[in-house]
């Protein structure tokens, strides 16, 4: 049989969320473990098998010098690198620090500020290196991740869709909550989550942050009819996702 | 199904007539769907009698709008169109087309799901509804290639079909010449009459199926008096419709015009998001995503609703054909209000107002065929 390729998992700024859910495929885990090598994945074993790597998945933002060197490394070691989750592909909650100043935020947390090596942004993995795939959600769907490592084992192109939300909302045979009155970000968010939250009757968050043709001032006008302020606006779309550039956009285009 | 000429006067049932005419159809094994209450909103979904029916309630429906209200009456039917139309029953939002399996000795084998196709009972279909099958059914089942698994749904639907006792905000299917009165392409048709002390159904039959369901219900002849009170519904609906769409010279007008500056205003205000075309009952774009496990042993070919709103719909190598909002939405509505007669011979849209209410900020098809009408720039270019 020929080599199984090697796979890497990396940590950068985040909560382990995305990678967990590798390890939350528990039906596909053994099918995983037996298609590729688990070279490199401390939350799985501590055992690690030098690279370079066939695959790396990489997990949250750039908000250290250290980090800022060390994605270098990881992807100097990796022939495919594939970013996965809101903090790797767009900076995360913790780009909410990019609006302000990090040193007011250090100042009022820690005991001894001194110590506290950071930049002054959170940042998306693809603004320092290049990267091959992007995997969208906060956390992202553990379907989507099996597709793309299949996909990938394949030399295929992943069956991950980047239209709206408002699809899968429509192929769920949900009800759309916009037209009945609650803001909702899904014509603008990036489809992926199955639209769980219209589902459940509340309008969507944007976990995956925008779509690939966000048109946002047209829908932050429908939900300025809907009886949302700046404020709200500027609050919803700084979320996981606010350094995203259509987000960053339209929230500090609602800045008072 | 064999189209008949509908009964001229038509017989009588009342409200328990129609509780056995829905005990019949699935004691006869179909799945019978109709409108349901669900999340305040009505949709069609799986009925379990006339307890199951949206009874005493309407739908308020404006661009971008919907509420449900209470209507003075205990009509079943008292409402314009459910979100969702029948289409999601006969072209389902996702379907695996097959699958494949690498055997032990490399060969591999293909295989198609088996699917005894779903033999539906659709309780409660508009006219505009019927005429939409009939323009999807040219899609799927005229031309070279027919989707069998389309057409043997379609060919196995029993429907019930209800003509409209209130136009909705949004509906405008005098204009298309859809509505609303059903004339054919049902087994059997009801208007309803609710009024005061009085609610029963006028049946008119469609079908030969039609008339041995009818023939397990109590029913009575009607009345000319009847007759008469049941045309009046409809003539009453007719004059009340939402909208109008002034199709005259539709296909010039729209195809002589596709650098009209009425598209950059439409794109300004357009999301790109699909929802007009995942409600339109006529829309009928899919795309199939070839999906392999991680053995790289399975592999299958799944079916999915797509839209000309996504940039992937007009990807070819190289990039997306249809890059800007202002080329997407033009697409769509030159499409289906002037190029579909090209291809189909038929209009596109059969005024149901779906894609009206439920788009997310309210834009009107018909507002936007006015607007290029009222100035009509003629700039063809070629
Ligand atoms: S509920 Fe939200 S995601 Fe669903 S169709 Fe409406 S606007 Fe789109
Ligand atoms: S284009 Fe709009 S009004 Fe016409 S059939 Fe489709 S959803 Fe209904
Ligand atoms: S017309 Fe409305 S429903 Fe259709 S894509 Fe544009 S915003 Fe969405």
């Amino acid at each position: 049989m020929a080599r199984r390729p090697k796979l890497a998992v990396w940590k950068f700024a985040s909560c382990d969320g995305c990678q967990l859910s590798l390890l939350d495929c528990e039906d596909e885990l053994l099918a995983v473990a037996g298609a590729v090598e688990i070279a490199n994945f401390p939350e799985a074993s501590s055992a690690v098998v030098e690279g370079p790597y066939d695959l790396s998945l990489v997990e949250g933002s750039i908000t250290t010098p250290h980090d800022a060197q060390r994605i270098q490394a990881v992807r100097a070691q990796s022939k495919f690198l594939v970013t996965i989750g809101a903090c790797a592909t767009a900076g995360g909650i913790q780009a909410l620090r990019n609006f302000a100043d990090v040193k007011d935020f250090i100042a009022a947390v820690y005991a001894s500020p001194q110590f506290i090596d950071t930049l002054a942004t959170s940042t998306a993995i693809s603004a320092h290196i290049p990267v091959d795939y992007e995997l969208h959600g906060c956390p992202i769907n553990k379907a989507q991740l099996v597709e793309v490592i299949s996909a990938f084992l394949a030399g295929r192109k992943p069956a991950v869709a980047a239209h709206s939300v408002c699809i899968e909302c429509k192929q769920r045979g949900n009800v759309c909550v916009m037209v009945q009155g609650t803001p909702c970000l899904g014509p603008v968010t990036h489809a992926g989550c199955g639209a769980i939250c219209p589902a459940y009757r509340r309008g969507c968050y944007g976990c995956y942050g925008p779509m690939e043709t966000p048109n946002m001032p047209a829908l932050t006008r429908e939900w300025c009819e809907l009886g949302a302020d700046g404020r709200d606006i500027q609050r919803v779309l700084r979320s996981f996702n606010a350094w995203a550039e259509p987000f960053r956009q339209e929230s500090e285009a609602h800045d008072d | 199904m064999q189209a008949l000429k509908a009964d001229n006067s038509g017989f009588v049932i009342g409200p328990d007539g129609l509780q056995r005419l829905l005990e019949v159809l699935a004691g006869e094994g179909y799945r019978v769907v109709g409108p349901a209450l669900r999340d305040d909103a009505i949709v069609y979904d799986d009925i379990d009698g006339v307890a199951s029916l949206p009874v005493g309630w309407t739908d308020r429906q404006e661009p971008g709008r919907y509420a449900l209200e209470r209507r003075e009456d205990n009509a079943c039917f008292g409402y314009a169109v459910g979100l969702h139309s029948w289409k999601k029953f006969l072209f389902p939002p996702a379907e695996t087309l097959w699958t494949a399996q690498r055997g032990s000795d490399g060969a591999i084998a293909v295989s198609t799901p088996e699917r005894a196709p779903d033999k539906f009972a659709f309780i409660g279909v508009r006219s505009c509804e019927i005429h939409a099958m009939a323009v999807q059914g040219r899609v799927f089942e005229e031309g070279p290639y027919t989707d069998t698994a389309y057409a043997a749904r379609r060919a196995g639907a029993f429907i019930v079909a209800v003509n409209c006792a209130e136009a909705g905000g949004t509906c405008f299917c005098v204009s298309m010449e859809t509505g609303p009165r059903a004339e054919q392409g049902f087994d059997l048709a009801l208007t309803e009459l609710a009024d005061g002390a009085e609610h029963w159904f006028l049946v008119e039959v469609g079908s030969e199926a039609g008339r041995a369901v009818l023939e397990q219900v109590p029913h009575v002849p009607a009345t000319a008096e009847q007759a008469e009170a049941a045309r009046a519904v409809s003539e009453r609906t007719a004059s009340g419709m939402g909208r109008g769409l002034d199709t005259q010279g539709i296909k010039d007008l729209l195809q002589d015009n596709p650098e009209h500056s009425r598209w950059d205003d439409v794109a300004e205000r357009c999301l790109s998001c699909a929802n007009c075309t995942m409600v339109c009952p006529t829309c009928f774009c899919s795309t199939v995503e070839e999906h392999s496990d991680l053995t790289g042993e399975n592999a299958q070919r799944v079916r999915k609703w797509d839209s000309c709103f996504t940039m992937d719909y007009s990807y070819i190598h190289g990039g997306s054909v249809r890059s800007s909002a202002r080329s997407r939405y033009r697409q769509w509505m030159t499409h289906k209000l002037a190029n579909w007669i090209d291809q189909f011979g038929t209009s596109g849209c059969v005024g149901c107002g779906r894609c009206i209410t439920w788009c997310p900020v309210g834009i009107d098809l018909t507002e936007e065929v006015a607007a290029i009408r009222a100035a009509p720039e003629e700039g063809r270019s070629r």
